[in-house]
């Protein structure tokens, strides 16, 4: 036991040590600059989303204010075809509302915990330069809310997720999300933008047992999951709530892991990523067959749709796919190309 | 008042930490002369004290090697019900929802009531009141004679399950807390209809949170991973630096929940239970 807890604690501390240590000089400029933006024009109030969908890109508006509000709730939800789940969510979705800014903006961050719910919650956004990312600013009773506020200095796509104690039960019950910190005149134009987050559920049943499904401790511990799903629910993304584009459109995947044990090796069947912003930051990669996204952690991935058909979005970790859920699907409508793509016989 | 409130929580811990840690009851005594400006009307509730025999037992913060003592004390066998607040609130009308001062509860204070003096609609009298904040339980206390335990005395009962007193090490204890945590509206229910505990105390874990007298004298930092406390600590052991059971989540739980609070917070499923010093 001693053991556990001396490791337990090195993690925290190494964790501590990263997240203190003052970045490059590139980092720090940025930061600086950042830090001098003046925000103007009207406060906006972001808009509710469910995923997939995400709120309008930023273009080249100023930095201004920003209020976000994300409500903590405790409820029960569809797992899996007959399967069901007590999910701890942020705005009763899994994942939580994506949050768009851009960098200068300042954000007036409101954390409400339902007032039915049993637990306390809070956030830490890792797009946050303060302690714990705000969760310890936002330690939240039920039918309390708590208020913080951040200036986004570093641009890139980042996870937030709840910190309460026990940290990994609130992140297996699916308390995390994606924030995105546009650059300064905004992400390049594409036609269709999509939010994918993926995540393990630790079930005592099997998984496609059917009923109320408990979480399960050992499983949890040992990381065996019994479900690796994108956004909360094995076929999230499949059949009607299958993805969609046209033939010739560019596609921006903003994509996600919120572990709490994973890491992800995402891969479209069919596809190679034209451009992946590595692990969510500003590192442009080209010509990507798969990407890894660290649990707590992001990468965008963008391609062009040449072809029409199904393509198959997975954890490339493929038993995941084929078994335990983390498969979803892109359908591309269009113009057939032979010269891209034919059968012969 | 809050502000004074929390000079004399430092000022306990440090109190405390240069006294032996056993030494709960004058570190309350010097809480307690700060708000005696008006007594308690007593009442005198009808609920069954039980015997604790005290004993060492091993906080969930803390060094591996530091024990704790609690010495023999007496504990409601089950949480104060809204009957009996009821009453506590009709001889004292100062605790009235329309009467409270914002700084000894907040805003949702007896929320669901119908008035200062009519229980919530379809409301069992015989369940745990909530909505209560840390001065009101205090104060119905005092009233009844008593005090609130305290959180080591609190989680010292805790760690017995039906047929042990200490369940700790039983793979299934913090498992099934889990789920029961995670059921909701269980603060609806009637107190003593789940069965006793090993020492014949009632309803520790199926209803309400509780609270305790010290609920924030230790705790993580409100973010729970820096591992580090707050320097109120309970503990002799200032170097301690992590749990002493990592994996037991159901213990994660309350001192997270406790950590969120605030001494005026008023929430749907806190409530509390009284506790004696066994007189000698
Ligand atoms: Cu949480």
């Amino acid at each position: 036991m001693k053991r556990i807890v001396t490791s337990f604690a090195l993690a925290l501390l190494t964790l501590q040590a990263c997240k203190q240590t003052p970045g490059d000089n590139a980092k720090a400029t940025t930061e600086n600059s950042a830090m001098d933006i003046k925000v103007s024009g009207e406060t906006e109030t972001q808009a509710k989303l469910n995923p997939p969908m995400v709120p309008a890109a930023i273009g080249n508006r100023a930095a201004k204010k920003v209020v976000v509000h994300l409500e903590a709730t405790e409820e029960e939800g569809v797992l899996a075809d007959g399967v069901t789940y007590k999910f701890w969510t942020f705005n009763s979705t899994v994942p939580g509302t994506f949050i768009r800014i851009r960098v200068g903006d300042e954000v007036e961050l409101h954390l409400k915990n339902a007032s039915n719910s049993v637990m306390p919650h809070n956030i830490d956004l890792h797009a946050v330069n303060g302690p714990g990312g705000g969760a310890e600013a936002t330690n939240v009773a039920p039918g309390k809310e708590a208020i913080f506020n951040f200036k986004a200095l570093n641009p890139g796509l980042f996870v937030y997720h709840c910190a309460a104690a026990p940290v990994p039960l609130h992140i297996a019950n699916g308390m995390y999300g994606l924030i995105l910190v546009e650059p300064e005149g905004g992400l390049p134009k594409v036609d269709r933008e999509y939010y994918i987050m993926q995540g393990e559920f630790y079930t005592k049943g099997k998984t496609d047992e059917k009923g109320l499904q408990e979480f399960d401790q050992d499983k949890g511990v040992d990381e065996r999951p019994t479900y690796v799903v994108f956004n909360g629910k094995k076929n999230a993304l499949m059949g009607a709530d299958a993805l969609e584009a046209k033939v010739g459109e560019t596609v921006r995947m903003f994509v996600g892991n919120g572990g709490p044990n994973l890491v992800s090796s995402f891969h479209v069947i069919g596809e190679i990523f034209d451009r992946v912003y590595v692990e969510g930051g500003t590192t442009i990669n080209k010509n990507i067959q798969t990407t890894v996204i660290p649990a707590g952690g992001a990468a965008m991935v963008e391609f062009k749709v040449e072809e029409p058909g199904n393509y198959i979005l997975v954890d490339h970790s493929i038993f995941r796919a084929f078994n335990k859920g983390a498969i979803g699907m892109l359908k591309v409508t269009g113009e057939k190309n032979p010269k891209i793509f034919h059968k012969v016989q | 008042m809050f502000k004074i409130f929390k000079i004399f929580l430092y000022f306990g811990g440090f109190f405390f930490l240069l006294t032996a840690c056993d030494k709960v009851s004058a570190f309350n005594s010097t809480k307690e002369s700060a708000k005696s400006d008006n007594k308690e009307v007593s009442i005198n509730p009808d609920v069954k004290m039980v015997l604790i025999k005290g004993g060492e037992y091993q906080p969930f913060y803390g060094e591996d090697s530091s024990l704790v003592q609690v010495q023999d004390f007496l504990l409601d066998e089950k949480p104060v019900t809204n009957k009996e607040f009821l009453d506590f609130v009709q001889k004292n009308p100062k605790w009235k929802r329309s009467h409270v001062k914002a700084v000894f509860a907040d805003d949702t204070y007896l929320k669901d009531w119908q008035n200062d003096e009519t229980l919530p609609k379809n409301a069992d009298p015989n369940a745990a009141v909530t909505f209560v904040s840390w001065f009101a339980a205090k104060a119905y206390a005092k009233s009844a004679g008593k005090r609130l335990p305290t959180l080591d005395e609190w989680e010292y009962v805790a760690m017995a399950d039906e047929e042990s007193a200490n369940a700790r090490d039983k793979s299934t204890y913090s498992a099934h807390l889990i789920n029961l945590y995670n059921q909701k509206e269980r603060e609806k229910n009637a107190v003593k209809i789940s069965q006793p505990n090993y020492y014949g105390v009632y309803n520790m874990f199926d209803l309400v949170w509780e609270w305790t007298d010290d609920f924030n004298s230790i705790m993580t930092t409100s973010d729970s991973r820096t591992a580090e406390f707050d320097d109120k600590g309970l503990f002799c052991a200032s170097a301690a630096t992590s749990t002493t059971d990592v994996l037991n989540y159901a213990s994660f739980m309350r001192y997270a929940f406790r950590s969120s609070l605030k001494a005026n917070y008023t929430v749907g499923n806190l409530g509390f239970r009284c506790a004696k010093d066994v007189t000698k």
